[in-house]
Formats: C-alpha cells, structure tokens, sequence
C-alpha cells in the first residue's frame, strides 16, 4: 500500500488547477446573502400566524378547557359558565354521517377509476370533475344542500348537514384512494390474475389490503377537514342550544358555535369561542396526526 | 411413507380453483357498482349545477344581467345586484394571491433548493402543512381578536401619512380587507407552496449541476435557472390557490365586513359573493333566497373555470416534464 502511495506521489500532476477565486464582495455574491436572509426571513414569517394561533388557542383557549365546557349546553346572553357538549357531539354525528357516505361511495370510485377502466371516458370524465370538486367553494355545498334536502324535508337537520360534508369529501377521498391503489405493483396484480382470479377478487384479496394505509390516509385527512368545515353547516344543520335527539332537527356543531360566538359581545361568549376553537383544532391535529402515523406504514416496493 | 408436498396442498382447501359461475357473477355486480360509484361523482356535478340552476331561473328571469353589474342589494325593494360581491371577491383574492403567492413559491424555493437539512425540510413541512389544517373559522376568530387590534394602529397611521394615496384611502373601523386579504393569504399558502414544491422537484438534477458547473451562484442558478423551468407548475399553484380564495368563506364572513361597497382602499370593509350568502341565507326569505341562488350560481362559474384553467396548467406541467425524466 505504502509503496503504491509513494509512486502515485511521484508522478508529475498531470493538470493544472485554474486559479478558483471566490470574492465574497462581488456584486453576485452580495445579491446571493441578501436573497438568502430574504427568502430565510421569508420562511420564518410564513410560520408566525401558525405560532400565533397556536399561542393564542393555548392561553385564551386554554382558560376555560374544562369538564363543563365540553359537557354543559350553550349559555344564552348574559348567563356565565355553560359549554357545548352538544355541539361536540352534533360535529362527530354529522362528520360520521358524512364518512358513511362518501368513503364506500369513494373508495368504489377509486376502484373504478385506477383498477377496473382506467382509461375509459367515464373515469376520465369523473377524475377530471373530482379534481375540480376539491377547488368548489364549500359554501355552495350548503346552498346545493339547502335546495335538495332542507326544502324538500322541510327541516334543518343533522342529516342535511352530514350530506353537505359528504359532497366535500367525496372528491378527497375519491382521488387519495385512486393515488393509493395505483401504487400498488401491477406484478402483484399480474399474479392474481395469472393464477385465475376474477377481477374482483384480485381486488379484495390483493389491491385493496395493499393499498390500505394510504387509504386510510386520504381518508383520515377527508375527515379531518370535514371536521373543520362550517359553511356547508351554516344553514343545513343550523344550529340548536341542546343536544340532539334525533337527526331530523337542527343540531349543533362546533364551528358554528365558534361562528355565532365570536360576534357577540359577551365576554363570556367570547372565551368559550376560543375554548371551542381549541377542542376543534385538537380534533383536527388528531385526525391529521392519526393520518400520518398510518401514512407511514405506507406499502413500498 | 414419503413426505409429499403437491399431495399436501392437492388435498387441502388453498387449493387455486377456477373461479365459479357465482364468483363470475359477483365480479360484474361488483364491477357494475364501481362503475355506478365512479358515475355518481358525474351525475353529482350534473345536478348541483342542475339544480342551483332551476333554483335561480327565476331570479334570472327578472334580474337577467342586470344582477351581474347592478350595485344594491335591497330586500325592501327587490332590487339585487352583486357588483360590489363581485369585485370584492376579485380584489381580496388577489390581494391574497399576490402576498400568498410570494411567501409561497419563497417557502418553496427555501424548502426544495437545499437552505434546510433534510430534518428541518421536514419540520416545516408539517408546519405548512398544519397551517392548512386549521379551520377557517378559527383563523376568523384569530383574525377578529388578534389580527384586526394589531392592524388598526398601522392602518391609522398608513392613512394619516399617505392619505391621498387611494390605497389607504380610508380609516380601518374594525372588520376590512386588508385583515380579510391577509387571512385569506395564510389561507391559500399551503396549496401555493406545495404545488410550487412539487414543480421544482420535477425539474431534472442535471439541469441544476449543468449551472453550477458554468459558474453561477446559488442564487443565480435559481432565478435564471430553476425559476423559469418551474414556472408553469408554480402559475398551475397560484392559479388553484387563487380559486381557493375565491370560494372561502367563513373567515371572511367574519372579517370582511360585509358592505355593499366597491372602494380600492385596503381598509374599507367590502364584501364578497360567499360571505354575501353566508351571512343573508339564513335570514333571507323566498325572492331573496332565489337572488342568493343566483348568486352562488355566479360564484360556481368563477371558481370553476379559474379551477379549470388551473388544472389545466398542472396537466400540462406534468406532460412536459414527464419526456425529459
């Protein structure tokens, strides 16, 4: 080895090196550190409202984060305490409502879309208007909600607000479960079928319990935003100051209570809607949380 | 006796079996419901377009264009016009548009041109990404109780140094567009920065080192380099961010002010065509719920073609890029 070393050191340097000179005062590298701190300070200002928020939903929120906030019914005008435990349980009803019926619906879609007829002008067509859905303003799911159901039934109801969050996930849930199954290998697929399997079963025995995680993901994350919306409940679900007893009626939800509460001029309104907010948020972070640690058991090839 | 796998397995039930006339039939019923399932999101866009239509035909029949370019909105008179809805719809998205636009494609250059360990790429990842979890009623209540009180004193003084500039024509009182832009720009930033991202991992590694190797800086590489190979992806995210801000309604509805208004000033309250039916649907009564369908019929046109033509965009980034890989 040593020897090698000492002949490799004996040979003539077979280039010359050009002269590589860096002038940290040239005009470019100048422009360089200024682009640098501005797009660092760019950045860093982009996460301040999320700190803020946060901040704000800790101290504020906080405060009042106890077993009668989540339990107790909505205070009216100049009431002290109260809470809203209705509303709690009216977002997880119609959030349900809302998963029963567009995750079978989506998933079937996805089906369709990656496995069964790719390429056929009805997928295409339907790939094309789910992507399109995601960007529909979710107000106008309430509107078109309002028209269908609470016109047609008469009442605000649980239902009418569930249908109208369906009609937001049902697009998200759609499109995730198209971009799980399409990672699954078509080897894998190619072997079913070769050993003889309907296409059906190719689905239920090898697609589907391939793909589960990242399914799981989009549908966790549909939920999640689901969760978080209150257009569409604006005047589907409207609201209620009790707890639900069936889904026919008005029911409570908490981005609505968060809504009615933060114009009002009490200030114990006020801090129940920061209270709210943080119970909202926590239940988002959950189901996002949730979605990643399932995301991660993701298949790879 | 000798040990013989093939017998063990010809005699057990994993034995592999033509499929069964019954398993034939529950492929195609299974395929005929997926095929139902990937229709119903076709019949679903047919009909809410159906019906938000059938629903403001009367309206339209006694407004017609007028609804479009008309300024009041009066239920005493039944006179409906949604210009003011319009413009401030259009205006605070592109405010909006121009402050989230810039932090986004900054987030994404920060994040994919090597300014952050891996780590740390991650980390903010998720902070953008949480950023799009919060709902935006939250940020509304953010925006009422944080934003506007830290806003007052800077629009107090912007007015009163630069009053003449129209810009700052006007005092902000409380709820305005200037809270409601910036609001709606936290908002659309995740989608800008990620679509950016996702443009400029697309573009090929041997374009960047060819750069380097010329001797450009790091700066230089990405403004003259990265930046104009990226920029269909990036116009693809401005474009479906924009459409988000168009549609968004609860943070403004609660920021906004809700006024019949058209002024370019940034602090005078105005109003846009999601926070108008949010904030009149529930009390309205029949003619006026008709002219809110028109309304959000208005709305649905926008919002679907700026989605369109984003998307539009996206596809074409996708295929350009797909070629070179």
């Amino acid at each position: 080895m040593s020897e090698m070393n000492e002949q490799v050191k004996a040979l003539p340097p077979r280039l010359e090196l050009p002269a590589l000179e860096k002038n940290m005062l040239e005009l470019r590298a100048l422009k360089n550190y200024f682009l640098t701190g501005l797009v660092w300070f760019l950045a860093m200002l982009a996460s301040v409202p999320l700190v803020s928020v946060i901040y704000m939903l800790i101290v504020e929120g906080g405060a009042r984060l106890d077993l009668e906030a989540v339990t107790a019914l909505p205070p009216a005008g100049f009431e002290m305490g109260g809470g809203f435990g209705n509303a709690i349980v009216g977002t997880l009803t119609m959030v349900g409502i809302a998963s029963a019926i567009s995750i079978p619906i989506g998933v079937m879609a996805a089906l369709y879309l990656s496995i069964l007829n790719p390429n056929d002008k009805i997928a295409t067509i339907s790939r094309f208007l789910a992507k399109v859905l995601t960007g529909f303003p979710s107000i106008l799911a309430g509107v078109f909600v309002y028209a269908v159901i609470v016109v047609t039934t008469g009442t605000y109801s649980a239902w009418a607000g569930g249908v109208a969050l369906a009609v937001l996930m049902l697009p998200t849930v759609t499109l995730a479960a198209e971009e799980a199954m399409k990672q699954v290998p078509q080897r894998m697929k190619d072997a079913a079928f070769g050993m003889g399997c309907t296409r059906t079963q190719v689905i239920f025995k090898v697609v589907l319990p391939t793909a589960l995680p990242g399914i799981m993901t989009g549908v966790i994350l549909a939920v999640a935003g689901a969760a978080g919306e209150s257009a569409p409940l604006l005047f589907t679900a409207l609201f209620s100051n009790y707890y639900m007893s069936e889904l026919a009626e008005p029911t409570a939800s908490l981005s609505i209570l968060i809504y009615n509460f933060s114009g009002m001029p009490f200030e114990n309104q006020i801090e129940l809607a920061w209270t709210a907010s943080l119970v909202l948020v926590m239940l988002v972070l959950f189901f996002n949380i949730l979605a990643r640690i399932v995301g991660r058991t993701k298949f790879k090839e | 006796m000798i040990h013989n796998p093939f017998k063990e397995a010809a005699s057990s039930k994993t034995l592999s079996a033509a499929p069964t006339p019954g398993d034939y039939l529950k492929d195609s019923i299974f395929r005929a419901f997926a095929y139902f399932c990937a229709l119903s999101i076709i019949l679903l866009v047919a009909y809410i377009v159906f019906e938000l239509g059938s629903q403001a035909l009367p309206a339209i029949k006694t407004h017609g264009l007028g609804f479009i370019t008309g300024t009041t909105w009066d239920t005493n008179k039944g006179e409906f016009g949604v210009l003011p809805e319009i413009w401030g719809t259009l205006y605070s998205s592109l405010l909006a548009l121009l402050l989230g636009g810039v932090l986004g494609v900054a987030i994404a250059i920060f994040l994919t041109q090597g300014f952050v360990h891996a780590k740390m790429e991650v980390t903010f990842r998720t902070i953008i990404e949480l950023l799009a979890a919060i709902p935006s009623v939250v940020y509304g209540l953010w925006g009422i109780y944080v934003l506007i009180p830290l806003l007052r004193p800077v629009a107090q003084w912007l007015h009163e140094t630069l009053g003449w500039f129209p810009l700052f024509g006007t005092e902000l009182s409380g709820p305005g567009l200037a809270p409601a832009a910036l609001v709606l720009a936290i908002m659309i930033l995740p989608t800008v920065a990620a679509i950016s991202a996702d443009a400029f991992r697309r573009i090929p590694y041997k374009v960047k080192e060819a750069a380097y190797g010329m001797g450009a800086t790091k700066w230089e590489v990405i403004l003259k380099v990265m930046l104009p190979t990226a920029s269909s992806g990036i116009l693809a995210g401005l474009v479906l961010g924009f459409g988000r801000a168009l549609g968004e309604t609860m943070a403004l509805a609660m920021l906004i002010g809700n006024m019949n208004n058209i002024s370019i000033s940034l602090f005078a309250p105005a109003n846009t065509l999601a926070s108008l039916l949010a904030s009149t649907f529930p009390e309205a009564g029949q003619i006026e719920i008709q002219a809110l369908m028109y309304a959000s019929l208005v709305l649905l046109v926008i919002t679907f073609f700026v989605n369109v033509a984003g998307l539009a965009v996206q596809q074409y980034t996708m295929r350009k890029f797909e070629g070179k890989k």
